[in-house]
């Protein structure tokens, strides 16, 4: 039996349940395809910042206002998330890097933002009285957070559901065709049948996006974290470093997690992560370094979830090519804090055609150097 | 120790130490690594250098364990003793810490000869100070003739009655045992008698123990149909129930025990393909003839694979170390059946008692699917039945939803201690069999390693 629905969003990832929620909100009948179950992948496994400092520039207006969603979490998804807010920090270890934040600062202030901040040694002391006598500052960020990512997933999973939903688990896509303005779905299930086509498939976005025609340079890998038994607290921001990969939390049961995205390898068609001993070591490192008291606490657990990279770092985020088809894949590890608003802009970008956000630098056709692109480009 | 060898063992009880000498004969290059301070495992543990306790306490059984020892020290392998294995890649890269320090060496050939795990006993209470396992008590009166008097045992299985005997042989007063067996167990048992009097050693040393327990007069209490433990800071009194009645002991001691299960946490971990033994209650890896599991280069040997105790552990542990040699090319076919015929023979007739034991000891559902809401089922995170009965009632399907929802199985333990009720107990709420709900997927380090031993890891080139 075929089944229709306005739209079809494929992929169960906080993209694809919150694109679900915004669209469910406006009226829309949605289906959502899983391959696995809600939150198996990047989505459900992540470190669960939510955070606004560092991120890449294109991205600033929609992360400060997914911030303004997150702080209202609840009224979205009828759920905390375990959304707890915190002060992010980028710690600089030595003069060069602290003259890289003042600079990166000066960079956000002129396009209009002025959520980050620089702060010299004493300050980062007072933030972080653990840190290393070696660092001298850093940027921070005061009111970003962090929460959990699976339960914040499941959130949007049921919200979704409770506005009429209907979320296929362990469903495949096989193939999807275009028939008088109709996508026709083949699926390990029930084909489906839609006027509106939506691609989160995160690691997976390059397979459907090729199926639409589009073919993108999409790179699977395994971010890679650590968490750690129970210790005292010690540290209240979430701590990163501007000179080399780290994202560090401790949470209320006193554990710490240790992320940042360093990459293990991701196997896509048998859905298996492995760790890269070496890089979780120079995390280990890292962690140690910047704060000592990290040495002696007891890893518990490392793992890596799949997560979609693209070549320049930002996500795809838009219309197809083809019509009646969205993307929003290929976050590149940083797209859980963007989960909200995204799926705002898509439900907009499919109720009516346009966003009130610049999402010109997201668009899927920037990896195109066919001539025909390149001639675009030129007029 | 180098940064490769043909051959690394992860254990050192009979399987490790009998795949060790096989492998070594043929002079390949092999490594034992095992946590404990001296070979032997749990079932021989201390046996090079027993605590000052008469040598007949533990019987001539546990003395056949110094003949392996001897045999693996003579071996020419590198035994590393107190080396914890953190982690084997399924490309058989391997994580151990020796003395505070981590290091990455890596294998031809990986044999994880990790042995048994007590089953989980989860009834009220069992989390208190001083409720222990069967198993540790007899860690204590093997490797340091500490052992408490006036201890209650409780629980079912040859282990129990013969760590009671132990004891009792050792002159520590027992203050009495609590039969959990069903009576329905003596019946369905009884079918499988003549297969186990095919190996009657293990019947005459089981009715030896129970007669000795009986001389000694200790209160052996048959037909327990339900246990709690009672106390504030640590254990005061076992309440249990009997024809329907409850009976209270006075016990600062309790000791828990019903049956040993494969310890699968470096199997799961590396990937390992697992089954449900329905027998035997347990999940193991599937392997093949030579031991071989479903990841390329890695074997199970010993009760890893299937609980078969101590002495099928050593036929099996040969065998092993045989199919490894021959995917490294040391010997042929023809070499490597020849010489495994006799282990073949005897791991057979070891696996006559199985059926019979398996069904006796069957542990009754109400101790592995715990029915009382407070039971706690995770003791890292302290998750008990009603937590999990919430979370599969809003939609958790398995064990690692379960983390998720719960962090059941998310504590340093890595589901060592809750992996099995949690299988069950979900397949319980869901009425789906066991084999469908699945096992935690397991993350490395399945010990715990100090981030510091993780931040100087060496990789094996740099070792030499």
């Amino acid at each position: 039996m075929v089944r229709t629905a306005d739209a079809v969003v494929i992929g169960g990832g906080i993209h694809g349940c919150s694109c679900a929620v915004h669209l469910a909100r406006r009226g829309i009948s949605v289906v959502v395809v899983e391959k696995d179950y809600v939150a198996r992948h990047a989505s459900g496994v992540n470190a669960g910042g939510v955070r606004r400092l560092g991120r890449a520039l294109p991205e600033i207006p929609l992360s400060v206002a997914a911030m303004g969603l997150w702080h209202n979490i609840g009224e979205l998804v009828d759920d905390d998330c375990e959304f707890v807010p915190s002060a992010q920090v980028r710690v600089a270890e030595n003069e060069d890097e602290a003259r890289a934040l003042e600079e990166r600062v000066r960079l956000v202030r002129d396009a209009g933002f002025d959520h980050e901040v620089v702060i010299g040694p004493e300050e980062l002391r007072e933030l972080l009285p653990a840190v290393s006598p070696h660092c001298v500052g850093g940027m921070v960020v005061s009111d970003d957070g962090h929460a959990n990512p699976y339960r914040t997933t499941m959130a949007f999973k049921r919200k979704a559901e409770l506005l009429g939903v209907r979320i296929l688990e362990q469903v495949c896509v096989l193939g999807i065709d275009r028939r008088q303005g109709t996508w026709r779905i083949e699926t390990s299930a029930d084909p489906l049948q839609t006027p509106v086509l939506i691609n989160c498939a995160g690691a997976w976005g390059d397979h459907i996006a090729a199926m639409l025609g589009e073919p993108v340079p999409l790179r699977a890998y395994a971010p890679m974290l650590m968490i750690t038994a129970r210790m005292p607290f010690f540290v209240k921001p979430v701590v990163g470093a501007q000179g080399r990969t780290l994202s560090l939390k401790q949470f209320a049961n006193g554990t710490v997690l240790i992320g940042g995205g360093v990459r293990g390898n991701a196997v896509r068609n048998t859905n298996t992560a492995s760790l890269e001993l070496g890089g979780l070591a120079g995390n280990a490192r890292t962690a140690a370094q910047i704060l000592p008291t990290m040495r002696g606490a007891r890893i518990v657990r490392c793992w890596g979830g799949i997560e979609g990279y693209m070549p320049d770092g930002i996500p795809v985020i838009g219309p197809s090519q083809q019509e009646g088809a969205f993307h929003a894949f290929g976050f590149s590890a940083h797209g859980f804090q963007l989960g909200p608003i995204v799926g705002s802009i898509i439900a907009d970008l499919v109720t009516t055609g346009v966003t009130e956000y610049p999402i010109g630098p997201f668009r899927i056709d920037r990896f195109d150097s066919s001539p025909q692109r390149q001639s675009n480009a030129l007029t | 120790m180098k940064s490769h060898y043909q051959l690394a063992i992860i254990g050192a009880g009979p399987a490790g130490m009998a795949a060790a000498a096989e492998a070594a004969a043929f002079g390949a290059a092999s490594v034992v690594f095992d946590e404990q301070p001296a070979p032997g495992g749990q079932i021989y543990r201390a046996v090079e250098t027993p605590a000052a306790v008469d040598r007949a306490v533990f019987g001539p059984d546990y003395w056949h364990g110094s003949k392996l020892t001897k045999t693996l020290r003579d071996s020419g392998a590198d035994y590393v003793p107190g080396a914890t294995v953190w982690q084997v890649s399924p490309t058989r890269e391997i994580g151990v810490t020796v003395d505070g320090s981590a290091m990455l060496l890596t294998a031809d050939q990986v044999i994880v000869a990790t042995g048994a795990l007590e089953r989980p006993f989860p009834v009220p209470g069992w989390t208190l100070p001083s409720v222990m396992t069967a198993g540790s008590a007899q860690v204590l009166l093997k490797s340091a003739a500490l052992a408490a008097d006036g201890a209650v045992f409780a629980g079912t299985g040859p282990l129990l009655y013969l760590v009671v005997w132990q004891y009792l042989q050792a002159g520590v007063a027992v203050k009495a045992v609590l039969d959990t067996t069903p009576r329905s167990n003596y019946f369905r048992a009884a079918r499988h008698l003549a297969g186990a009097l095919r190996a009657p050693q293990y019947l005459i040393k089981g009715i030896q123990l129970l007669r000795g327990i009986n001389k000694a007069g200790v209160p052996l209490i048959r037909g327990v149909t339900d246990l709690r433990m009672l106390g504030e800071d640590a254990v005061s009194a076992v309440e249990y129930q009997r024809g329907g009645d409850w009976q209270r002991i006075e016990a600062d001691q309790v000791f828990l025990h019903q049956g040993v299960v494969p310890n699968v946490n470096l199997s799961y971990s590396i990937g390992c393909g697992h089954t449900w033994n329905e027998a035997q209650l347990c999940w193991q890896a599937i392997t093949d003839l030579w031991g071989e599991s479903t990841v390329e280069g890695i074997a199970i040997a010993g009760d890893g694979a299937g609980i078969n105790g101590a002495l099928a552990a050593e036929h099996q542990g040969r065998i092993a170390g045989l199919g490894a040699l021959y995917r490294i090319g040391t010997i042929g076919a023809h070499e490597r059946d020849r010489r495994a015929a006799p282990a073949r023979a005897g791991l057979t007739a070891e696996r006559r008692i199985r059926p019979f034991l398996e069904t006796l000891y069957r542990p009754v559902k109400c101790f592995r699917v715990p029915p009382h809401d407070e039971t706690v089922v995770c003791r890292c995170e302290e998750v008990n039945v009603t937590a999990i009965r919430k979370a599969v009632a809003v939609g958790c399907v398995g064990p690692n939803q379960l983390k998720s929802f719960s962090r059941c199985g998310m504590g340093p333990c890595q589901g060592r201690l809750c992996g099995l009720t949690v299988s069950e107990l979900i397949a319980d709420l869901t009425d789906l069999p066991v084999s469908e709900i699945g096992y935690y997927r397991l993350r490395p380090p399945i010990k715990p390693l100090l981030l510091e031993e993780l931040a100087e890891l060496q990789a094996p080139a740099a070792m030499e």
